[in-house]
């Protein structure tokens, strides 16, 4: 989504030319005969199998999503024609727009913090970017990318349990007075599921940064310190500015990933206590698959596709203008 | 370049505690295991008595053979046929240009931000017909659609950048397009393949919504599928649900640290397409 237009090459457009006159050592002469509608019609070919498997796949179940969220369906018996009205729940029930609101706050952990954060990180560690320390350190924070989401929800489950470790470095710097079961209390429980996603997604964002940072032209940077500029100069007048492209990106990836957040609230918390940390994609699972309300879950299906479509397409068009 | 010491300090301090963020999780975890079964210890507390047996009963518990072959067939299922399918349309809407390629280009963007969530539902219902509920092909199938907006754009920006003499000097030699395609092509296409292929059996490996809902039976589904399972199983008793969790990241961990430089260019380069 972030590839500059595609530089069309001068001659790609060009009929490609017959070529079948000079082939001699072919055992399947005929296809070297191949008309350009013929090569046409080829070509199609070569893309109905993935086609064939995304109409099948996704965009069936596309079309599917939205239809039946027009019926009140228990998946069984016959289902009834509602109209909108299943939207109007979705826009009027807290259990159902609560979710929704619960994924937006997932936000400020998902995206904001990794991305400060990773700022601020790949900045201060630009100048030994190619140390070996730095080259150990790139492969050690890609390890939460690398593990299943539900893995890092586990693994979280017990560092913030009331005995594992999280408490117990509050203990030992003298505050111990707020230890709790991070997950099981209401106040903070998205907060702390929030932690989770932050601490999968640090990695990424700081290395993107630190990638797009090592692209910088260094003069600029000695041009900067020979005006007497300071690191917090620096970093707002030549860093910021020329991390455009790749914050974009950050943001992008970590804003689908806390909107359609799943696994790790599965494991972590099933949403609990309460609907304290219900996001829509766990939402969806209970509505069609534990209460039998298909019609229900759809509407939120189809508000949530539209919702992620909405929050990126504008971050992706901004790119674009830029570019343009 | 004018650098001061204090701040090249500053940045070692930072990478470490970046390092210690991450791995004092699973040092906590790696810890935990060793506690006796059905005990309840403390974050990061050395055992009197290390079970090293935890590790024996979470394999056998988890049926970590089993599993791993499970997973194993499904990323065999998914990954090779979603390459060549990816590669070939790439080629077609990147190289080829058909009558129509961007709007078929656009089509597959269309899904690169679609919630899995979001077509769950119709799915099941899909795979319930088809008689395939609680089959491994009721990940695979759906896995290899879902997977296609990414493979194909990814594939379609390496093919875009093809210079078309490439195909037309192969032509004059008297290759047929099968043979341009698959002698010409496809070997040039090799990093951007290797790259995706990381990525697509990392993105199947640790596939958990589909399996949650599709697959009932442990054995047959995605090793992150297990461990969910696992979780339900076993997560009263934290030593055995840590040994069993560590268990069955290893392997992903394991290839991993061989094809470290690949999989963060992949990742990388995935995210900044994506």
């Amino acid at each position: 989504m972030n590839q500059p237009p595609a530089r069309s090459h001068p001659s790609a457009d060009r009929p490609s030319p017959h070529f079948g006159s000079r082939a001699v050592s072919a055992r399947r002469g005929g296809v070297h005969r191949t008309s350009l509608r013929r090569g046409r019609w080829l070509g199609y070919l070569f893309i109905l199998p993935a086609l064939a498997f995304y109409l099948l796949f996704v965009i069936r179940p596309i079309l599917l999503t939205f239809q039946y969220s027009m019926y009140d369906w228990n998946g069984v018996t016959k289902a009834t024609w509602v109209g909108f009205n299943n939207y109007l729940k979705v826009f009027a029930d807290p259990t159902l727009y609560g979710p929704v609101l619960n994924a937006f706050e997932l936000i400020i952990f998902f995206s904001f913090i990794p991305i400060v954060l990773g700022l601020v990180t790949a900045a201060t560690v630009r100048r030994i970017a190619e140390s070996r320390l730095a080259g150990l350190a790139r492969t050690i924070v890609f390890i939460p990318q690398v593990i299943p989401l539900v893995a890092a929800g586990i693994i979280w489950s017990w560092l913030l349990a009331s005995n594992g470790l999280v408490n117990q470095l509050l203990s030992a710097i003298g505050l111990g007075g707020i230890t709790k079961a991070w997950l099981g209390d209401f106040g903070t429980a998205l907060p702390a599921v929030g932690m989770i996603g932050a601490w999968v997604q640090l990695g990424l964002c700081t290395l993107l940064l630190l990638a797009g940072m090592s692209k910088i032209d260094a003069s600029l940077y000695e041009a900067a310190r020979l005006d007497g500029a300071g690191p917090l100069r620096e970093f707002f007048s030549i860093t910021l500015p020329s991390l455009r492209q790749e914050i974009v990106v950050c943001v992008t990836v970590t804003v689908i990933a806390a909107l359609s957040s799943f696994d790790i609230i599965y494991i972590s918390t099933q949403g609990g206590p309460g609907n304290a940390t219900l996001v829509p994609g766990l939402q969806i699972f209970y509505l069609a698959f534990s209460e039998n309300r298909v019609g229900l879950a759809s509407a939120l299906a189809v508000t949530l596709m539209v919702l992620v479509l909405a929050v990126v397409l504008p971050i992706q068009l901004l790119t674009k203008e830029e570019k343009a | 370049m004018i650098t001061s010491k204090r701040e090249n300090l500053v940045g070692r301090i930072l990478l470490i505690l970046l390092m210690l963020w991450t791995l004092m999780p699973f040092v906590s975890l790696f810890v935990t295991a060793l506690h006796k079964s059905g005990s309840y210890p403390a974050g990061v507390e050395w055992p009197a008595d290390p079970q090293w047996g935890n590790f024996a009963l979470a394999f056998q518990s988890a049926q970590m053979g089993a599993l791993v072959w499970s997973s194993l067939q499904i990323v065999l299922g998914v990954v090779p046929v979603s390459l060549v399918i990816a590669t070939m349309a790439g080629y077609a809407i990147g190289h080829l240009r058909v009558p129509g390629h961007r709007l078929l280009l656009l089509l597959f963007v269309f899904g690169l931000t679609l919630p899995f969530e979001g077509i769950i539902t119709p799915l099941y219902y899909q795979i319930r017909d088809f008689g395939l509920l609680n089959t491994r092909w009721a990940i695979i199938l759906p896995l290899i659609g879902l997977f296609m907006p990414f493979s194909v754009y990814w594939m379609r920006a390496h093919f875009v950048n093809m210079p078309a003499e490439l195909s037309e000097a192969a032509q004059v030699d008297g290759a047929n397009r099968w043979q341009v395609f698959w002698r010409v092509h496809v070997p040039l296409a090799r990093p951007a393949l290797s790259s995706l292929g990381i990525l697509l059996f990392l993105w199947t490996w640790n596939q958990f919504l589909l399996t949650v809902v599709l697959v009932n039976d442990p054995l047959k589904r995605t090793a992150a599928g297990a461990l969910g399972a696992f979780q339900g199983q076993w997560g009263t008793d934290i030593p055995l649900l840590c040994a069993g969790a560590l268990l069955i990241m290893t392997p992903t961990l394991l290839v991993f640290f061989i094809f470290q430089r690949q999989f963060v260019a992949a990742l990388l380069q995935g995210s900044m397409k994506g």
